[in-house]
């Protein structure tokens, strides 16, 4: 163990960073202007989802489609330039939906590939043992091994992989220890460590061992691994309409049937009128009417929402946990890691008696020299920063490391090395820390007596420093064979990320309660909570205490959202709504959760909720404008239908657009070149920002229902002015 | 009068109208919930529960619910088509004969379904027995049918996780007669005769007309009558010309009174829903978009009536053609656009002759599905139904699954409201095209060209939304006519009552979710003015075609 390259103050480095959502990874793609690229790469997709057995479960543009093959049909009866402008139009409105569809499907496309690379066929050193060895025996590395194809692999077979070996299946670690590189599914190129037992024992298919050799029990059946879940994610090809989406089709199709009724009788009003219509103004009249602009974009817009959350390296097993993520109303995270950094610090000096602050802060550091943990190191931070740096440890010091039992750490430094110039001491220096009941019993163990003044001191301190959410490490020192003396106290203390008040604050706007989970006790906890500005507390926390708060909420009619890596997390991962497991934790967790994060940052889980929320809010606000664009349309196509029969209806002409015939056919080009504009809106999501409903439902009511009520109206009179331009209109 | 102006007699009677139902709203409207939420019963309940062998405590789940609704409607239906066909071998029949069998059909329909279309004249078709045992039983009865399928769906939305139960038919039925209507109508029915409304059952009485003719004028059970046709919002009256006549109608203190009367329960059921789902709030909000989509078109249809514009009103100086002169204009506007905006149908005016945008303005109300404030109970449950089409939109642009009251509008809930809204404007635009097309459909037409149209859609319009006024003009007496309008109405009734319960049982299952900061606050003026939005975009982009060939074509002439 070496000791003496401690000073550096690499602590922070290694924590997340405190503000996950401007983390930048190396498999995002800048920001998603549409390319000319992309869309050369979507075109075949695009051509292919016009087959009406494809088209078909999308009623609206089913409809559509219908309508552009009769128009087509009528153009060619009887030729003529008007029939033939409707007709590609038409074609162009159904191609511009799958081709939105498309585009939204190419992102995933070229993820896919990516991943794909990690699926090549590899060798698996398979461990030849019956059954049970392979369940209960140890040192399964030293049997023989044979190699079969990964592609063979079974749930429960036993691989070795060693160095350089690329792991051929998903599974858990049982034994050893390795550094994996798992860039190829994370993007993040730092290796991790992947070992036995404990919360970081899953290891992923596809994966490559850097250093040492671990065993790897197989959790998962060839063609149905982690990765292979993941491509099938992003390439969409297991998508299902979520319920949400269904429940919006319904009412786009019965708003469709309304608009086919409304339409399919005008032919009698108009005969009874006198002004029997052509089927080819009323095919485009309909298509005009039903909702084209959400029904073509719909589907974009759920890929895109999972395409988002693939961009921030979450993957969503189903896009209904996506949309579940917009619902939840209460966000359980874990205290250390996610609202803390993951480990205390200490921060402050507290003597007691006649000791000197000084007196403390060395002896504390004697002790902590030799500790390895983040608490430890923080120690010798503080003091050399605070005290100036001190002395190595001397070679031949005795390190008594922390046990359940004595729950105290400390070194015995032998006499002849100590070189104080003040003090020369002739005899052993023995320096302990801990909790403040292990170390008084370690006091009066060497007969010391605590004075009532004393005591009461180190209380108020214990007391004081708990209060605020601290953790109290009291120091001791015994020099030679006489009693020993307590010196003080050092404050640990949780240090709660920067931004994370803000966070909690967005949140409640929101309507979600957070609730900060923890094993700190009550005192504590409060403390950090009220310092974190969360809502509310689960204190001294088991597993069982998490999932009966989850089973609680829910009763209560709310949705959960919580993060977990544990292999104890996976009940309460499974039971929450919104379940997202750290890709750090254990299979069991992973199956558990509804999700993964590749980067396991708990806090994402505020950014799945704000992506599940847009993906709502994108498909609303695309309906309220495409209904509210139907008013425009009927100002320019009704008047151009009747005028000839009843002159007076130029009075709603209010476009005084050019001709009856450039009337019709803007509106329909309008219908059709919206839909192209608003793919970018549809892959993008509509900007949202943390709020209440009611400035959320206003802003966007303004934006989507006032603005699709005024936008065609400008649209239709622009491509009236160069429709009105083409010779035999 | 003569120091009136008519505008300021105008405002100021409809002044008195909103303040006299606001003085009653809370009152009522809390006795109302109370009507449909206490445990006791009175003693001729009883006796009735055991005649008919219910168990008045049971709770029923919404199938049961709609079987027993559907099986009461039925029997109602044969009962009241066998006493009309049978009329001439019954007591006081006042010698008419039976109703012939397309005839009774429609009737029976339109008494059952809370239309009360009549195809026939009441003073020359149907005698004292057969109005009083058979239409006026189905005037309560009709009625307490609509209140009972509201109370259900309230129920749905204030119940959490009850396995679909929604209460029992027979008791709200029997309550919603024994402890609302009756109640009302005595008391309606005293006012109106103390205001000059006959109450007798006088046979025709021959009396000599001042040019010397002699007419024979029916007698009858007129107020009583009169009472629960407007508490009711029924609007079939005895006489023909309906609250035309002086029998009926007498003055302007009635008339107003009988607008008060078929506002009453309409506008004050939003209370008895906000006290139901213990949020008063959501109460005002639904008052709010009624009262308001209300107050709109009484504002446009009385400006219509007042300025007269058109060549005949312009030559005779005023539009009073059709209108009592006792009531004039504005009351004539105040009641035609109350009776459609309630799915009443009963008329003091002639519909018809309104000028063009008015009786367009009288078409859309009903067209609107009669919600602002509709039929009793229908008003209720169908501006729900609309509310839950608003929350769907209004709440993916808050970013959450659409929840109203706590409960989410997730597939099938949508799936039931959507073919809801699609069922009544289905049934009138295929009615009013078919009519426009088949020969004995075109006989009935009466004026050529747009106000021919704008009569078909009128009366399609009607019979889907269970109004029951007319247009006049079209000669509905026809076979064709009955037996369409006959389909129209059990279509347009049944349908969307079937909807609306299973709605309720939907959401009596749900468990009520708390609401949140996050979540849509549906009674707020920002959620009513959008409500109000989407009934009338959602109405207006279906008929739009046919209203410009109709109406609007008539306007711009």
């Amino acid at each position: 163990m070496t000791i003496d390259t401690r000073n550096t103050p690499d602590v922070p480095t290694q924590e997340p960073a405190p503000d996950a959502g401007t983390r930048h990874h190396s498999k995002r793609t800048s920001p998603r202007a549409l390319t000319g690229a992309q869309l050369r790469a979507a075109l075949p997709g695009a051509l292919r989802k016009l087959d009406p057995r494809v088209l078909y479960t999308s009623p609206v543009m089913f409809v559509v489609e219908v309508g552009a093959f009769v128009t087509t049909v009528l153009a060619i009866i009887e030729p003529g330039v008007f029939a033939w402008w409707i007709a590609v139009w038409l074609w162009a409105t159904v191609f511009f939906a799958t081709l939105a569809e498309s585009v939204a499907e190419s992102r995933g496309k070229a993820q896919a590939s990516t991943l794909r690379a990690t699926q090549k066929q590899t060798t698996a050193r398979k461990v030849r043992a019956p059954q049970d060895t392979l369940e209960t025996g140890s040192r399964l590395d030293l049997l023989p091994t044979v190699e079969v194809p990964s592609s063979t692999l079974r749930v429960g077979d036993v691989v070795v992989v060693a160095a350089g070996e690329t792991i051929p299946g998903d599974g858990d670690v049982i034994e050893g220890v390795a550094s994996v590189d798992e860039s190829a599914i994370t993007g993040e190129s730092a290796p991790v460590i992947r070992e036995s037992g404990g919360d970081r024992s899953a290891v992923t298919g596809g994966t490559v061992v850097l250093s040492d050799q671990i065993v790897v029990r197989i959790t998962a059946p060839a063609g149905s691994t982690f990765v292979d879940r993941m491509i099938a994610l992003v390439e969409g090809s297991e998508r299902q309409r979520t319920p949400n989406e269904v429940a919006l089709n319904i009412l786009l199709t019965s708003l469709t049937i309304v608009f086919l009724l409304a339409v399919a009788t005008l032919q009698p009003f108009a005969v009874y009128s006198g002004s029997r219509q052509s089927l080819l103004v009323l095919v485009a009249l309909l298509v005009c009417l039903i909702p084209t602009t959400i029904g073509a974009l719909l589907s974009a817009i759920g890929i895109a929402g999972m395409d988002r959350l693939v961009q921030r390296n979450v993957l969503a097993m189903s896009g209904r946990a996506v949309e579940a993520a917009g619902d939840v109303d209460v966000l359980l995270l874990d205290k250390t890691g996610t609202i803390t950094y993951g480990n205390r610090r200490a921060t402050e000096v507290l003597p007691v008696g006649s000791v000197t602050p000084s007196e403390l802060a060395k002896a504390a550091r004697l002790a902590s020299l030799a500790d390895e943990t983040p608490e430890g190191r923080s120690i010798v931070d503080l003091v050399d920063g605070e005290f100036g740096a001190g002395d190595e440890l001397p070679l031949d010091a005795e390190l008594v490391p922390f046990t359940a039992q004595t729950r105290m750490s400390g070194v015995d430094l032998p006499a002849p090395a100590v070189t104080d110039s003040r003090v020369e001491p002739v005899e052993t220096l023995r320096i302990r820390k801990g909790a403040g009941s292990a170390i008084q019993r370690w006091v009066h163990s060497t007969g010391a007596h605590v004075t009532a003044e004393e005591a009461a001191e180190l209380e108020r301190h214990v007391d004081a420093v708990s209060r605020m959410g601290g953790t109290p490490l009291v120091v001791a020192e015994q020099v030679g064979e006489a009693p020993a003396r307590v010196l003080g106290v050092v404050r640990l203390k949780d240090v709660v990320k920067e931004g994370m008040r803000e966070r909690f604050d967005e949140l409640r706007a929101m309507g979600i309660r957070s609730v900060m989970v923890t094993g700190d006790n009550q005192v504590t906890a409060r403390a950090i909570a009220a310092e974190a500005g969360v809502d509310d507390v689960l204190a001294e926390a088991t597993p069982e205490d998490k999932l009966d708060l989850i089973r609680r909420e829910q009763e209560g009619g709310k949705l959960v959202a919580m993060a977990g890596d544990g292999t104890n997390d996976a009940p309460a991962l499974a039971q929450a709504d919104v379940g997202v497991a750290m890709n750090t934790g254990t299979s069991a967790a992973k199956e558990a959760g509804n999700m993964v994060d590749l980067d396991s940052d708990p806090t994402k889980l505020i950014e799945i909720v704000e992506i599940g929320k847009q993906l709502l809010i994108t498909r609303g606000a695309l309906t309220t404008f495409s209904v509210a664009n139907d008013v425009a349309k009927y100002f320019a196509i009704l008047p151009a239908m009747f005028m000839t029969v009843f002159p007076q209806l130029d009075v709603l002409n209010i476009l005084r657009l050019a001709s009856p015939g450039s009337a019709i056919l803007s509106a329909v080009i309008f219908n059709a070149l919206i839909i192209l504009a608003l793919i970018p809106l549809s892959l993008r999501g509509v900007r949202y920002r943390p709020a209440s409903a009611s400035s959320l439902l206003q802003r966007n009511l303004l934006i989507y229902g006032l603005g699709g009520l005024i936008a065609p109206f400008f649209g239709i009179k622009l491509i009236d002015l160069v429709v009105s331009l083409l010779p035999g209109l | 009068m003569t120091t009136l102006t008519p505008v300021f007699a105008a405002v100021a009677q409809i002044l008195v109208l909103v303040a006299a139902l606001a003085a009653v709203h809370a009152p009522l409207g809390a006795y109302m919930a109370r009507t449909y939420t206490r445990p006791d019963h009175l003693r001729v309940e009883r006796l009735w529960y055991r005649a008919v062998r219910v168990d008045p405590d049971a709770e029923q789940r919404w199938t049961t619910y709609l079987m027993s609704l559907l099986g009461f409607s039925l029997v109602s239906v044969l009962f009241l088509y066998g006493m009309l066909r049978l009329q001439s071998y019954l007591p006081w029949g006042l010698g008419f004969s039976g109703f012939d069998p397309a005839g009774a059909w429609n009737t029976a329909v339109s008494f059952t379904t809370n239309t009360n279309w009549q195809w026939y004249s009441g003073e020359a078709a149907a005698g004292h027995l057969v109005q009083m045992a058979g239409l006026a039983v189905q005037n309560f009865v009709s009625a307490a049918v609509g209140m009972a399928v509201a109370v259900a769906l309230v129920r749905g939305f204030a119940r959490s996780g009850t396995d679909a139960r929604v209460g029992n038919f027979w008791t709200d039925l029997t309550r919603g007669v024994t402890r609302i209507l009756l109640p009302l109508s005595v008391v309606a029915a005293i006012i109106l005769m103390a205001g000059g409304v006959i109450q007798n059952l006088d046979p025709h009485t021959a009396i000599s007309t001042v040019e010397g003719a002699t007419q024979h004028v029916l007698g009858g059970p007129i107020a009583s009558q009169e009472a629960i046709k407007d508490v009711g919002t029924n609007g079939g009256g005895p006489f023909n010309a309906n609250s035309a006549h002086p029998f009926e109608n007498p003055t302007p203190f009635t008339n107003i009174v009988e607008i008060f009367l078929l506002l009453l329960i309409p506008f004050t059921l939003p209370r008895t829903f906000g006290i139901m789902v213990g949020d008063k709030r959501q109460g005002w909000a639904i008052l709010g978009v009624m009262a308001g989509l209300w107050a709109a078109s009484l504002a446009l249809t009385t400006w219509a009536e007042m300025a007269g514009p058109g060549a005949a009103p312009q030559a005779a100086g005023a539009a009073m053609e059709g209108k009592e002169t006792r009531f004039g204009l504005a009351a004539s506007a105040l009641f035609a656009v109350s009776t459609t905006a309630t799915s009443t149908g009963s008329v003091n005016s002639m519909h018809e002759s309104f000028t063009a945008p008015g009786g367009g303005m009288l078409l859309f109300n009903i067209l609107l599905g009669e919600v602002a404030p509709g039929g009793v109970g229908a008003g209720l449950y169908g501006m729900l139904m609309l509310a839950v089409v608003a929350v769907f939109v209004a709440g993916l642009m808050v970013g959450r699954t659409p929840e109203y009251l706590g409960k989410k509008i997730g597939r099938p809930e949508m799936t039931v409201v959507a073919l809801y809204v699609l069922t009544v404007p289905a049934l009138v635009l295929v009615g009013t095209a078919v009519a426009v097309v088949v020969e004995p459909g075109l006989a009935g037409i009466q004026d050529p060209g747009a106000h021919g149209l704008s009569e078909v859609l009128y009366a399609f319009a009607s019979a889907a939304n269970n109004n029951g006024s007319a247009f006049a003009g079209l000669a509905t007496g026809t076979p064709f006519y009955e037996v369409t309008q006959g389909l129209a109405m059990l279509a347009g009734r049944f349908i969307p009552i079937a909807l609306v319960l299973a709605l309720a049982g939907l959401l009596a299952s749900q468990t009520t979710v708390p609401a949140t900061s996050g979540t849509l606050p549906t009674h707020r003026p920002l959620f009513a003015g959008l409500l109000a939005a989407v009934t009338v975009v959602v109405v207006g982009l279906t008929f739009i075609p046919v209203l410009s060939l109709g109406p609007v074509v008539e306007s711009l002439s």
